[in-house]
């Protein structure tokens, strides 16, 4: 076990030198120049070849990269060029706003993909399956935007119930803050919801016409204690291990979904850095997140290999 | 039954809490886009200078018809030969944080713009080569050369006035809690969310501020912008699309006020920046002058923005004082824009490089006029690119035509010098000529409104008369806000800042 997680955090090394070169690259590749967005409408040359000088932006390519790489060794990611604020203060302000809408999404997801997923196999070939593929083929084909706006004017600008946007923390009004996030949350959790229903659905067939579970029926088991003790969790492995994936994509942020709904968490950080050439800001950002899904998926392989035993050896 | 007690008191507390907080009168504004950061040295965004309308006085403002007015300052008077200007300062004036506004106060926000590292406002008060304390009120502005665009200048974030104890603490990051001298202080920001300012107690006219609090909201998008307002999610909101105008004129509770904007769209030629520059249409004036008689600015806007819009022909609109009339819009002449091409030696289709930057309305009037300027013989070739992009490619001179406007300056000056004059920052199609710049320049150094006046004319008619300048103006857009009828006291402005002061919520 033990040499297998040295092995593994020895690889994330280069892993992430390389996710660093590969982020810093691209970006050199974004066409217009950061110094003349930043220098404002009146462009004054002065102003520009001053911020060249200030954010390092005349030093050759890979002189800027080793600056960068020297900051985040020591835990600095930089400032911001548009707003002045250190990257690690934005990336620690967005966090909790992007963790709270993919826990509230993953969770509306589970519930309703792996929900209808069981019922329609059980209930196979009949109204209720038909129902809940309809449903999975609408979640997987309805665009994230369109449902947003749709969503906004129903529960917002028609029924008045729901704030067609913008965030409010938990800390600061627990309701207010469910209230704020349900919506983004419903949109985002109702596509990965589809892909849950439909992967949820495949597994628990296979594993219903198992001999196991016709064991079980044979010693004249409740079909509900068939269905939800022996076939269910086994049919789940799959599924949450889909689920967790899209959990990391969910936590490097929802860029059309946070757009819409004014969510100002890592989505809506990174598009905005985008547009504004703010280059620190991208950078920081998207090293985190990548960090952040490398090390999800490690602890996905040291959980596999805790539950099964064959692949200790 | 004692803790029975004491939730029973925490409850009517909370409850009397909650019925004060009610109280409160809330104003939510719907920005269109995240400010940078709220310096008024190192700001450089339009929707940043919004916020500032409520939390930065300047020395001076403009009104409704974009006279000068005084704000922090009292009074001012230009020395005879133009190189001094003295400013008087308005008494009884406290900064958030308690320190006194006076003369000392006002020399070093002055002397901050434009010395710090990283100062946009360094070009803006580039004429001035001294400040000095007269006495406690009173300041001098010593210029290098006589600049009448100075006073223009000061009602910007130039003007702005900020506390130099707290500069002096905060540094570069003075932007993270301004503390200035305006009717709202500074409370919180978080990025991209929110910006919350309160009502400043000892504001020196406190008497027309009605409002506890403002929140600024940027959301993007404008459709959810709007929802949100229809919604009550929102107060005011800036910037809808023209092409919402009607939704909102017919949402019963809704008000929508305009004003002409102070800035201009148009398109701006090639020139002499590169290569691409080797056209007819940069070559020869008699093919500029058929290409804007292919044009016709009212269709354009009747047809992309309902006929909201002012068709212009000029760096200020029609309607300004600095227009110039003996230059006015052409009329469209298809037979004679052909016949100058043939003039010109122009035969066949003449394909140009037409770039334009991404978003649904420029698009739109790109393809309009790609199909006016057709039925004459232009070939436009529609580049869309990204905004960012668009810029580096016009400073390298990678277009012929390019599609872009101005936000406008207070100052006529603002709006053309530093587009037209020779090698200028803005002038990316190297437009150059003697007469040209040589108006450019007087007109900066004349006080009186009818020399400068005359100036400009020769500008206007050297540059668009004879189609021998580099941009044809094609119109301006009104500066739009929609807002509850719950508010009152909304006065449109020619620059779209929305000033709180003087403001109610019912």
């Amino acid at each position: 076990m033990l040499p297998f997680l040295g092995r593994r955090l020895l690889q994330l090394i280069p892993t992430l030198f390389f996710v660093s070169v590969i982020i810093f690259g691209l970006q050199q590749l974004l066409p217009g120049d950061p110094a003349l967005i930043m220098a404002g409408e009146d462009r004054d040359p002065e102003v520009i070849a001053q911020i060249r000088a200030q954010y390092r932006l005349d030093q050759p390519i890979p002189v800027q990269y080793v600056y960068w790489m020297k900051g985040v060794l020591s835990g600095d990611l930089g400032e911001s060029m548009r707003i002045k604020k250190p990257v690690l203060d934005l990336v620690l302000e967005k966090l909790p706003v992007t963790a709270q809408l993919a826990g509230m999404a993953i969770l509306i997801a589970l519930v309703i993909g792996v929900g209808a997923g069981i019922v329609s196999a059980v209930y196979k070939d009949t109204w209720l399956d038909y129902g809940a593929n309809i449903f999975a083929l609408w979640g997987i084909s309805t665009p994230n935007f369109w449902l947003g706006i749709l969503l906004i004017f129903l529960f917002s600008v028609q029924l008045g119930w729901l704030p067609a946007s913008g965030y409010v923390r938990p800390s600061e009004d627990l309701r207010a803050s469910l209230a704020s996030t349900i919506m983004p949350a419903f949109v985002l959790g109702n596509a990965i919801a589809a892909v849950l229903m439909r992967h949820t659905r495949g597994a628990m067939l296979q594993v219903l016409s198992s001999d196991y579970v016709r064991t079980a029926r044979a010693k004249g088991l409740l079909e509900r204690s068939v269905v939800l003790k022996h076939a269910m969790r086994n049919a789940l492995t799959p599924v949450i291990t889909l689920g967790a994936l899209e959990l990391g994509t969910l936590l490097s942020g929802a860029v059309l979904t946070e757009q819409i709904f004014t969510v100002p968490g890592f989505g809506k950080l990174i598009v905005d850095a985008v547009f504004n050439r703010d280059y620190a800001v991208v950078q920081g950002v998207v090293l985190v997140t990548a960090t952040a899904y490398i090390t999800l998926n490690l602890l996905a392989d040291i959980a596999y290999m805790l539950a099964n035993p064959r692949l200790r050896s | 039954m004692k803790v029975g007690r004491s939730i029973a008191i925490a409850a009517a507390l909370a409850l009397s809490l909650a019925g004060a907080a009610q109280a409160q009168t809330h104003l939510r504004i719907g920005l269109a886009e995240d400010p940078d950061v709220l310096d008024p040295s190192l700001a450089r965004t339009y929707v940043g200078r919004i916020v500032f309308a409520s939390i930065c006085d300047k020395l001076f403002d403009i009104d409704e018809k974009l006279n000068i007015v005084p704000q922090l300052a009292l009074s001012h008077e230009a020395s005879a030969d133009g190189k001094t200007v003295t400013i008087k300062l308005r008494p009884g004036v406290k900064f958030h944080d308690g320190e006194p506004f006076d003369a000392e106060a006002a020399k070093y926000s002055l002397e901050r713009h434009m010395t710090m590292t990283g100062s946009f406002r360094k070009p803006e008060l580039g004429q001035v080569d001294k400040v000095e304390v007269v006495d406690p009120m009173t300041i001098r502005l010593l210029l290098k050369a006589p600049f009448s665009p100075l006073l223009a200048q000061l009602t910007d974030r130039a003007g702005m006035m900020v506390s130099p104890k707290a500069a002096k603490e905060a540094g570069d990051k003075f932007g993270n809690k301004p503390v200035c001298a305006g009717p709202y202080k500074f409370v919180e920001r978080v990025q991209q969310d929110r910006i919350v300012v309160e009502k400043f107690a000892d504001y020196w006219d406190k008497a027309n501020v009605h409002i506890d609090k403002i929140t600024y909201l940027p959301i993007v998008d404008s459709t959810v912008r709007l929802a949100n307002l229809r919604s009550g999610g929102l107060d005011l909101i800036e910037r809808p699309l023209a092409t919402d105008i009607k939704t909102i004129r017919d949402t019963p509770k809704l008000k929508l006020v305009s004003a002409v904007e102070i800035g201009y769209q148009g398109l701006t030629i090639n020139l002499s920046n590169g290569p691409k520059a080797d056209t007819p249409l940069a070559k020869s004036a008699k093919v500029r002058k058929a290409f804007e008689l292919a044009l016709d600015r009212d269709a354009l806007n009747q047809v992309v923005f309902n006929g909201e819009f002012v068709p212009g022909n000029q760096w200020v609109s029609p309607q300004h004082p600095y227009y110039q009339q003996s230059v006015p819009i052409p009329k469209r002449d298809v037979a004679k824009a052909k016949a100058l091409l043939k003039e010109a030696g122009v035969n066949g289709p003449l394909a140009i490089d037409f770039m334009v930057p991404n978003n649904p309305e420029t698009r739109q009037v790109a393809e309009l006029i790609q199909s006016m300027v057709a039925e004459v013989g232009f070939d436009m070739k529609i580049r869309v690119t990204e905004f960012a992009t668009s810029l580096k490619q016009s400073e390298l001179g990678e277009y012929q035509a390019y599609l872009i406007g101005w936000s406008g300056r207070t100052d006529p000056d603002g709006n053309i010098y530093a587009f037209a004059a020779c090698k200028a920052p803005q002038n990316v199609s190297g437009y150059c000529d003697p007469g040209t710049d040589e108006a450019l320049n007087k007109a900066r150094t004349l006080s009186e409104p009818e020399g400068r006046k005359h100036m400009y004319e020769i500008v206007a008619k050297r540059m668009v008369g004879e189609n021998e300048g580099h941009i044809i103006y094609l119109y301006h857009r009104r500066v739009l806000i929609a807002h509850t009828e719950r508010l009152e006291g909304y006065k449109p402005m020619p620059d779209g800042l929305v000033r709180v002061v003087g403001l109610r919520l019912k």
